[in-house]
């Protein structure tokens, strides 16, 4: 490894473990807060409605429900967690520390997305963990799961990175998450199959990237999706390009962190 | 023939605010290799937007920055990586421990914990940190934070040194021992660019001076040839005894401060002799003699306000 290759790879490390460690220091508002969350989502809509519901796409309306609020945790901490922290970093200025820094832009990008994706794996493990004691999992595609949960993670840190860069106060980081991100989970299939929707609010369905995430990770689980996991992986990919892209353009410019 | 390395180069320098401030007017600078050089101006002269582009933190509108003749938008890891920065604005994330602080920030330079951690724990022990290692940044006291920021930024051993009013709101007793620690590194063969408000500070650490005064390098030299302009001195000298009353220094300027404290001003030509003479003739006894307060800040006032004269 070259001495440049070298010392890219140590200052990544540095920022990937700061960040992890961040978010473990304050583990009551990282990872304890989704697991009371969702585990009320299991007890409410799982046990006490779902009961009533009964089969969703041939299995247990707690079966249907358990990728798509598995998803719904990862993408929203995923997110959190780099808006927040890169956002931290700028009001606290100590964003200052990696801008004077030998560390390229790309690198302080992939150093907070992968913090966000570490955040929003760990908090997707935590749930599913929790899922175990109201239902038994078993995985139908294991590596389409693991992919899927990984690049949904990465597309929605991205996303929390741009929001974090545009961001002048605490609120204008949790403006996308409250009404954005929320409706969009609540909306792409987390609870239900679009095929229960009428036509025309299925196709306006089928313009939210969420359905695609939370639909191929229950492809991923169930072996039971609406739309074909192809379109998903695509999508999702396409996303995660674009977002990278307009991301290094901020960075390169210095939107929001120089003057 | 020696060839004098430069640690810094700026040419042509420009700097347009959004909000249409022109804070830097075209200034060129050069700092030698282990220079001890100032930057003073007054408030909003230019001196932290300066600072802010060689460590980009600023984006420049026009112009050129080098760091040891390695041209900082072609190549600006190789440049950052001779950089140190100690900013004015503490910019540390106060929820983590001093020692992770340091560790942290040389990773970013590339160095290992296995070198990281060691050079962190010298520079803990040097700045008397080290019993406040494990400590969060946030529960240090301002001199403490002060030295916090000297040792980040000397974790990775940068060439060059740019320390921001290092010195701000710190007490007589700890800057005198910072003074102390700055020369040292500076003796270790460390550039040090300092901006102050402190003008005795410059005077006392400062071989090379620049002064910047609304976006216009006003002057640029040796410390020892600006304080050779200054064409009068003020001296106080201490009595042995009360002054008589019919006491009078002929051809001198002078002041009576209290019975056995007098204040004379020199021409930079005047010799003391004559001064010594006349005290002595009217049986009057020097028990000791000062240099006023700060020479330098009268040549900084008569240069800044010749360069406002000239707008």
């Amino acid at each position: 490894m070259s001495n440049k290759h070298a010392h890219h790879w140590v200052a990544l490390h540095t920022l990937v473990t700061r960040e992890i460690r961040r978010f473990i220091r304050i583990w009551p508002q990282t990872l304890l807060p989704p697991a009371i969350t969702m585990t009320l989502y299991f007890i409410i809509f799982g046990n006490l409605i779902g009961s009533r519901i009964g089969n969703m796409g041939g299995f247990s309306y707690m079966e249907y429900i358990v990728p798509g609020i598995i998803m719904m945790a990862v993408i929203n901490n995923a997110y959190a967690n780099v808006a927040s922290s890169f956002y931290s970093a700028k009001f606290q200025s100590h964003i200052e520390e990696l801008i004077v820094a030998p560390v390229p832009n790309y690198l302080i990008l992939a150093g907070y997305v992968a913090g966000g994706t570490a955040r929003g794996l760990c908090v997707g493990l935590i749930v599913t963990i929790v899922s175990l004691f109201f239902t038994s999992l078993a995985i139908q595609h294991l590596w389409i799961t693991i992919s899927m949960v990984i690049l949904s993670a990465v597309m929605f840190a991205l996303g929390g990175f741009i929001n974090a860069i545009y961001a002048n106060s605490f609120d204008e980081i949790s403006i996308i998450p409250t009404f954005i991100l929320t409706p969009l989970t609540y909306l792409g299939g987390v609870f239900y199959s679009i095929s229960l929707l009428p036509e025309f609010w299925q196709q306006v369905s089928l313009l939210n990237p969420i359905l695609y995430m939370v639909n191929a990770f229950r492809f991923g689980m169930l072996g039971v999706s609406d739309i074909p996991v192809t379109a998903a992986f695509s999508i999702i990919l396409v996303c995660i390009i674009g977002l990278t892209a307009f991301a290094l353009y901020l960075l390169n410019k210095g939107t929001g962190i120089r003057h | 023939m020696t060839t004098t390395v430069q640690a810094l180069t700026i040419q042509h320098l420009t700097k347009t605010y959004s909000n249409g401030l022109e804070a830097l007017k075209g200034i060129d600078l050069h700092v030698e290799q282990g220079d001890f050089f100032a930057l003073l101006g007054p408030n909003g002269a230019g001196k932290s937007t300066t600072i802010g582009i060689i460590t980009s933190l600023i984006t420049k509108t026009s112009g050129h920055v080098e760091i040891f003749d390695t041209d900082l938008d072609k190549y600006p890891e190789q440049a950052k990586a001779y950089l140190g920065l100690v900013p004015q604005e503490f910019n540390f994330n106060g929820f983590e421990k001093v020692k992770h602080i340091l560790v942290t920030q040389a990773g970013y330079y590339g160095m290992p914990a296995s070198k990281s951690e060691p050079r962190a724990d010298e520079l803990l022990r040097q700045l008397g940190l080290w019993d406040k290692r494990h400590t969060p940044a946030r529960a240090l006291s301002g001199g403490m934070k002060r030295r916090l920021m000297i040792a980040r930024a000397l974790v990775h051993k940068p060439q060059l040194l740019i320390l921001d009013e290092p010195t701000a709101g710190v007490d007589i007793e700890l800057r005198r021992s910072m003074w102390t620690f700055l020369r040292e590194i500076n003796a270790q063969g460390t550039t040090i660019i300092l901006t102050t408000h402190y003008l005795e500070e410059a005077e006392n650490l400062c071989r090379n001076i620049a002064i910047i005064d609304r976006g216009n390098i006003v002057e640029h030299t040796d410390m020892k040839s600006l304080l050779n302009r200054l064409d009068k001195e003020t001296f106080i000298l201490d009595l042995k005894t009360p002054l008589p009353t019919n006491f009078s220094l002929d051809g001198v300027h002078y002041q009576q401060l209290d019975d056995s404290t007098l204040e004379i001003e020199l021409k930079r030509d005047d010799g003391l002799n004559n001064v010594f003479a006349q005290l002595s003739q009217q049986g009057i006894e020097v028990r000791s003699m000062k240099n006023k307060a700060n020479r330098l800040e009268e040549l900084f006032l008569t240069l800044v306000e010749r360069s406002e004269a000239t707008l």
